[in-house]
């Protein structure tokens, strides 16, 4: 079995979190919408304080920022194609060319980068650290939500 | 990132996402995913195909229109990684009384730095390229018998740690050392694990820990887990 192949069996045996009376949010038209990204990528710059192994915490990334780490602790993904280009993990480029062009409204000003490797129950992403990443974007008038996984 | 999703939009937030385990987004059933099967790593696909990349964007970005959910839908192509090392060049053995996979190392290091100059790093979660020579030198050892506690001092006394910045130093320097379009996931860990010194090393290290009974999370993580 390939490695990939080995992760989704693996993955399809764990326990996930219900979500009843799950919320469902219409956005603005498209090109007037303003997009963010957040990743469980674990990505991170220079500055910032490096993820730990199974970190609930996350980091915001300015629009700007490019110069980027990919500190998911799992082996068990492919690396070298974020090593190669950015865009494949955290498409901030291709959200730029979009708002050039009016298909989307906006780039938000600051993105989000989550660890993938959380405790099993999730119980911090979805009360604490979640929320308050969800309340900045609030505040930066993010309208959309891109959710990239790694 | 489905139970992101669900945060989120508790908050007030529309959200869209790119799901790469079908089982898991389906079981979750966030409001609005896109599942594709490219290989892990790589939720949009391809890197340095900007229409490739555009394509992923424009086929979630429509999910937006949906008048409830959950709306899942199928990229349709299907992305394979592929375990065929990359072919890179590889330095000749220059300093016999080392350890091959410290010799090895040290031949790449030119490579490693190209690679930083165009896409700066991910090595560094313990230690920088000046110290994968040395770790790889205590890593030989206990895969010659060395007791990992006792006998030797791990750099960072973080095994997965290190394992992460001798492999990613690698992965970086093949990028530098291979001719071509750019490689498919999982091409460099094959490269990494199956052919070069230092990931015969690390396989040979990580198997002596667990017959050691060295503690799971300190062995198990240092390579990927089908290896």
């Amino acid at each position: 079995m390939s490695g990939d192949q080995a992760m989704r069996s693996h993955a399809g045996t764990l326990p996930v979190p219900e979500f009843a009376d799950a919320a469902f949010v219409t956005p603005p038209p498209l090109a007037e919408a303003r997009v963010a990204i957040v990743t469980s990528a674990a990505l991170h710059t220079k500055d910032h304080e490096a993820f730990g192994n199974t970190d609930t915490s996350f980091r915001s990334i300015d629009r700007a920022e490019r110069d980027l780490i990919l500190g998911h602790w799992s082996p068990n993904f492919d690396r070298n194609g974020f090593a190669i280009d950015l865009n494949v993990v955290y498409p901030i480029d291709r959200l730029e060319e979009l708002a050039a062009a009016g298909i989307i409204g906006d780039v938000a000003p600051k993105h989000y980068s989550f660890a993938g490797n959380q405790p099993d129950d999730v119980a911090t992403i979805r009360l604490d650290s979640g929320p308050t990443a969800a309340a900045e974007m609030v505040a930066d008038g993010v309208d959309v939500v891109l959710l990239t996984p790694v | 990132m489905s139970v992101l999703a669900h945060v989120f939009e508790a908050a007030g937030l529309s959200t869209v996402v790119l799901a790469s385990m079908k089982d898991v987004v389906e079981a979750v059933a966030p409001p609005r995913a896109l599942f594709c099967e490219f290989p892990l790593g790589r939720p949009l696909g391809k890197p340095l195909d900007t229409d490739f990349q555009t394509d992923v964007l424009h086929r979630a970005f429509a999910l937006l229109d949906a008048e409830s959910g959950p709306a899942l839908a199928e990229h349709p192509e299907v992305i394979e990684a592929t375990e065929e090392p990359l072919a890179c060049a590889m330095p000749a053995r220059f300093d016999p009384n080392l350890p091959a996979a410290v010799d090895e190392a040290r031949g790449i290091r030119k490579a490693y730095d190209r690679s930083v100059a165009k896409r700066g790093t991910s090595v560094g979660r313990s230690f920088d390229a000046d110290g994968v020579p040395d770790a790889l030198a205590v890593f030989h050892q206990i895969a010659e018998g060395a007791h990992w506690k006792n006998d030797v001092s791990i750099p960072g006394k973080n095994t997965v740690a290190a394992a992460h910045d001798i492999r990613t130093y690698y992965e970086e320097a093949a990028l530098e050392l291979v001719e071509g379009p750019p490689p498919g996931g999982r091409q460099a860990e094959a490269w990494y694990f199956d052919t070069t010194e230092a990931g015969k090393t690390m396989l040979a290290a990580r198997k002596a820990m667990a017959d050691q009974e060295a503690p799971f999370g300190f062995w198990f993580y240092m390579a990927p887990g089908h290896r």
